[in-house]
């Protein structure tokens, strides 16, 4: 059965030889079939015939993928305040489960990891989850208020790896001028939510012929597209680094294309769901594809997997947004934004992408590990000699369907349910340490 | 007869997804329907010994007590429940509200929501027959039921007629019940109201959009005029009343370049002086408490035929209470 293996033999003192897969690592331009060996917490060796130390636990990887560690900049691990949708325990063991070997922790939650002792307590609770490695992020504004800015310094002290106000956006364009400005100090990144709420008006779905058809209020693209601009403006204003969260809109990507041929600091997101999925998803009014930004049109869907592509939203991640099940069986305007994508993101992107033909596995692995790592300055993201040794190791042949009662997350709020799917991870490898483990075969 | 799937299925969701062999049938049965309220005893024992349950969570008069006629003639056992004195206001969710409601055995629940897809909510959830009398900005079918019936009254067909919706389309259920009834029933549709009140798309459902009232008013052979609420002037979509008044408002001078059999519908309640101006809703094309007479028949078709009942035998029933 599968279950978080927290193997004592290998606890990063044990070294682990990782034999015989397909080792990609876009970050040296790898992608061969060789060994990978790990001692004291870091990446040894990369090569053929290396000599395993006598008490090194050596894994047969013929025919797995194995790759630097998978890194979803973009979770809500709802503690503290949210306990009852998840906790950083939970959460960190989901995104071991689910191939991550970090992840990073979003701000809003009830309070507001606002200051520094915020940050010391999530920073902690990740260190004793023992799973994947948590970031925490700090707010842009004291309370997410949207008004001043936060001791941004004394978080980045205590270990917050980059700043945001997401779930609201910065509406203030002079602090978001402040915050671009301000965060150069430490050289972060500025993450935002892009959404103008005087355009979005409350709506709870994309602005469309689904949304008029079912009587639900819209999101126009524009409520995406005018903020996303006005980041862009303000990062060139500033030469700060602004990363766009979760972009939906055809406009959005394509603005983002130009902002960065004109050498404009700027990383952004797409998610799998915005990859995958269109507002006809809601249909039924179902609010497990209720999400923010919403679903939007098979156009704005084509513009976000060509912006994948080609590297403009260069960083994968889920939006992982966990919901008790009672919150989501609401009529539709009641049920809260977002899904879980933590379990289910390795598998989607491998099947409907890379075996659909959109990417190949190097630029998977670039979107979900390389450049997650370089946005947010995590260590990670390359197995060069000396780095952290986080691997996650993948069958890519493992054929497996979403049952949400396998679901390490408190949560179950997937519009994925029932989806048959190729490929998954089987170790996930932090620090040395094997955190998770799938039965093999 | 209960719990059989009926001629409509289990429930009265919306017009979306009925046929128009559907729809037909209930305009059908609630013809021998209609004279029952004109009887000095306005009872027949149809559905005697079932308990409805009308659940109200907006206010709401009309329809309200429309629906309670019908049942009430029907001699069905009612409760009504509204959200003011409920346990909602304590906090309880919908569907352990509809839990309890299902645990006292009740047969049918009318209800009206404030959110679109309320009601579809509801029917997936318990083992009752739901009917939506009106959720969020979904769609109220009885209403378009209705109008339908009150259009077929007075025109013989519903086919290749011109119906103009004119108003507040953006927020409106009756002009979604009423979009997807016409259509089906072969009508040509037209909408007209500020943009700022028509939904993104709306022409994709195969309507034809009107600016200017004066031109919905010159196509149209039925004009269906919607209330405009206090709440849209409050909320900035009309500047103020009397501005939409002046542009969006149907009144006598206007209908001088209708045509002479030009009908002229309204959910109601009407703001006289806004939408419509009195001499207009008091005057010959106006069929407005038709509707209102038309509601009672048309629920108790729809509770009628939900109840297992077939149109056939709908004639028969109305007798049962003299055998």
């Amino acid at each position: 059965m599968r279950g978080p293996l927290l193997t004592r033999e290998s606890d990063g003192h044990q070294p682990l030889m990782l034999k015989g897969g397909r080792v990609v690592d876009p970050s040296q331009g790898l992608d061969e079939v060789t060994d990978v060996l790990l001692a004291d917490g870091v990446v040894e060796a990369v090569g053929t015939g290396l000599g395993a130390p006598d008490d090194a636990r050596i894994v047969e990887c013929a025919g797995h993928v194995v790759t630097s560690g998978l890194i979803d900049v973009h979770v809500h691990l709802r503690e503290p305040g949210g306990e009852h949708k998840e906790t950083i325990l939970t959460g960190a063991r989901a995104a071991a489960a689910g191939g991550f070997t970090a992840v990073c922790a979003m701000p809003n939650t009830d309070p507001c990891v606002d200051d520094p002792a915020s940050v010391g307590f999530v920073l902690a609770a990740g260190q004793r989850a023992g799973a994947a490695r948590v970031y925490p992020l700090g707010c842009i504004s004291v309370g997410q208020k949207g008004e001043r800015l936060t001791e941004v310094g004394e978080m980045v002290e205590a270990g917050a790896v980059a700043i945001t106000d997401d779930g609201c956006p910065v509406m203030d364009s002079g602090l978001m001028r402040l915050a671009l400005e301000y965060a150069r100090i430490f050289d972060i990144a500025v993450a935002d939510h892009p959404e103008d709420l005087g355009l979005s008006r409350h709506g709870v779905m994309n602005e469309g012929l689904v949304a008029t058809r079912l009587g639900l209020r819209g999101k126009p693209n524009a409520s995406e597209d005018a903020h996303v601009l006005r980041d862009l403006m303000v990062a060139e204003l500033t030469g700060g680094h602004v990363h766009l969260q979760h972009v939906s809109t055809r406009t959005g990507v394509e603005a983002i294309r130009r902002a960065k041929e004109r050498g404009v600091r700027v990383t952004a997101e797409a998610t799998p769901h915005h990859l995958l999925l269109t507002d006809e998803a809601v249909e039924g009014y179902r609010t497990d594809a209720k999400m923010n930004p919403p679903l939007r049109s098979a156009a704005d869907v084509e513009a976000v997997r060509a912006g994948l592509k080609d590297g403009t939203l260069d960083v994968l991640a889920t939006d992982h947004a966990p919901h008790h099940y009672d919150e989501k069986e609401q009529p539709f305007d009641d049920a809260p934004n977002g899904i879980v994508g933590l379990e289910t993101s390795l598998g989607l992107v491998h099947t409907h992408l890379v075996r659909g033909g959109l990417i190949d596995l190097p630029t998977m692995v670039e979107r979900m590990s390389v450049a997650p790592a370089r946005a947010f300055g995590l260590s990670g993201g390359t197995l060069r000699k000396g780095s952290a040794g986080d691997v996650t190791v993948m069958d890519p042949e493992a054929r497996w369907t979403v049952r949400t009662e396998h679901f390490l997350s408190k949560s179950r709020n997937t519009p994925f349910e029932g989806w048959d799917l190729v490929g998954r991870a089987v170790l996930t490898v932090v620090g040395g340490r094997i955190v998770w483990e799938a039965g093999w075969g | 007869m209960s719990r059989l799937v009926s001629d409509l299925g289990k429930d009265l969701v919306g017009l979306e997804p009925l046929s128009a062999n559907q729809i037909r049938t209930v305009l059908d049965t609630a013809e021998p329907f209609k004279e029952i309220s004109e009887r000095p005893i306005k009872k027949v024992p149809v559905l005697r010994g079932k308990t409805i349950v009308n659940l109200f969570f907006e206010p709401s008069t009309r329809t309200r007590v429309s629906f309670e006629f019908a049942e009430k003639r029907l001699s069905a056992d009612t409760v009504n429940v509204t959200a003011a004195g409920s346990s909602v206001v304590k906090g309880e969710t919908l569907v352990d509200t509809a839990r309890n409601m299902e645990a006292m055995r009740i047969d049918m629940v009318v209800m009206r929501h404030i959110a679109s897809g309320a009601a579809r909510f509801l029917a997936e959830r318990i083992p009752s027959n739901v009917i939506n009398a009106g959720d969020g900005w979904h769609e109220h079918p009885t209403q378009g039921l209705l109008d339908l019936l009150t259009i077929r009254d007075h025109k013989g067909r519903i086919e290749g007629t011109r119906v103009c919706i004119v108003g507040d389309i953006l927020h409106s259920r009756v002009a979604r019940s009423n979009i997807y009834g016409l259509l089906k029933l072969g009508a040509e549709v037209g909408v007209c109201g500020p943009p700022t009140l028509l939904p993104v798309g709306i022409q994709e459902l195969g309507v034809q959009v009107f600016r200017r009232v004066e031109e919905a008013i010159e196509w149209a052979d039925v004009l269906n005029v919607l209330r405009l609420q206090l709440e849209r002037m409050q909320s900035g979509f009309v500047p103020s009343l009397r501005e939409y008044n002046r542009f969006y408002g149907v009144s006598s001078a206007r209908l001088e370049r209708a045509r002479e059999d030009l009908l002229i519908l309204h959910p109601g309640p009407i703001n006289r002086g806004v939408e419509m101006d009195s001499d207009v809703a008091d005057g010959p094309r106006s069929v407005i408490l038709n509707q209102v007479t038309n509601g009672v028949a048309v629920r108790m078709a729809v509770l009628y035929l939900l109840a297992g009942g077939t149109p056939e035998t709908a004639e028969s029933a109305k007798h049962a209470a003299e055998s």
